[in-house]
């Protein structure tokens, strides 16, 4: 399938902007992106190229304007959800939950 | 080039998702908190750059090596015991006075972790997955690389499955450094192939 991720000769996005120096992660939150992504893809519930399809069929308007990571854990979130792991309505209850605790 | 960066900051509820991803895996007793934690440290500590410099290092001063790593990249790269993911099916490509090669991954970031640990922010961007396909002699001016006419460019984008290690050219005044000496010099980007290993003494970009 093509989409915004088929990026081959696309003209107009600008600069290569090369970070010297770059750590491997820039947040916290990235690192628990990569970690919990992997561990997830080794219960053996999806393929590689079912993460790909996965990351790959957001929207391309959202897909361009969001971070490399961000993209995982869009990934991520549907393949849970698809196969029956994680529903939408727990995570988004649980991400209520969250944002009450951090307003204590 | 420059020292700072304008990754795109995270949409407003990406950290709480994450949080509430982990919080929801670990409960359920999906993943296993210390195994995030090992998986964290070896891919932010443990594998790299150096990985990939070594075995460049040696292809350098060990001629049956080289041969053993273009004709079965997987193979030679593992008896150094990098093997795992992202590394399964390698190949390298050799740098010479004729050809440059240089890697990319239009659809996504496809990338030789065994060797090269995770790929950087830029690597994984718009502007080099559309540009190093249509204009790579430009992209290469950008990372300060300007080859002669008489070089051909070659692009080799990654597919799901094969990843590429390209083997720089070692470069002159370095005849009687070992390994260990010649591993130090052996940029990440060189192995990208959008930079070149400089001699001993010359700053690196």
């Amino acid at each position: 399938m093509n989409g915004a991720h088929d990026l081959g000769g696309m003209h107009g996005l600008g600069p290569i902007d090369a970070e010297i120096d770059e750590p491997v992660f820039h947040e916290e939150w990235e690192r628990r992106c990569f970690a919990i992504t992997l561990a997830s893809g080794f219960l053996g519930q999806w393929n590689i190229d079912m993460s790909r399809y996965a990351r790959e069929h957001m929207h391309p308007a959202l897909y361009l304007n969001t971070s490399y990571y961000e993209h995982w854990l869009h990934g991520l979130q549907t393949l849970l959800v698809e196969q029956g792991m994680l529903t939408e309505e727990e995570i988004a209850a649980r991400m209520l939950e969250l944002a009450e605790e951090q307003k204590k | 080039m420059s020292d700072h960066h304008d990754h795109n900051s995270p949409l407003p509820d990406t950290v709480l998702r994450v949080k509430a991803l982990e919080s929801l895996l670990t409960e359920k007793g999906l993943v296993d908190p210390a195994a995030l934690d090992v998986l964290i440290d070896t891919y932010e500590y443990k594998v790299g750059p150096r990985n990939g410099a070594a075995v460049v290092a040696k292809a350098w001063t060990d001629d049956a090596y080289k041969q053993r790593l273009l004709d079965d990249a997987t193979a030679a790269i593992a008896e150094f015991g990098f093997e795992g993911r992202q590394g399964e099916h390698m190949i390298v490509l050799e740098n010479t006075a004729e050809q440059h090669n240089m890697v990319v991954c239009t659809l996504c970031s496809c990338y030789p972790w065994t060797v090269l640990g995770l790929p950087p922010v830029w690597y994984k961007s718009a502007p080099y997955r559309s540009r190093a396909v249509m204009d790579p002699r430009g992209v290469l001016q950008e990372f300060g690389v300007t080859l002669g006419d008489d070089v051909e460019v070659r692009v080799w984008d990654s597919t799901a499955e094969i990843r590429y290690l390209v083997l720089p050219q070692r470069p002159a005044g370095t005849e009687g450094m070992d390994a260990d000496a010649l591993a130090e010099l052996v940029t990440r980007d060189s192995m990208i192939g959008v930079g070149l290993v400089k001699p001993p003494g010359e700053a690196t970009a």
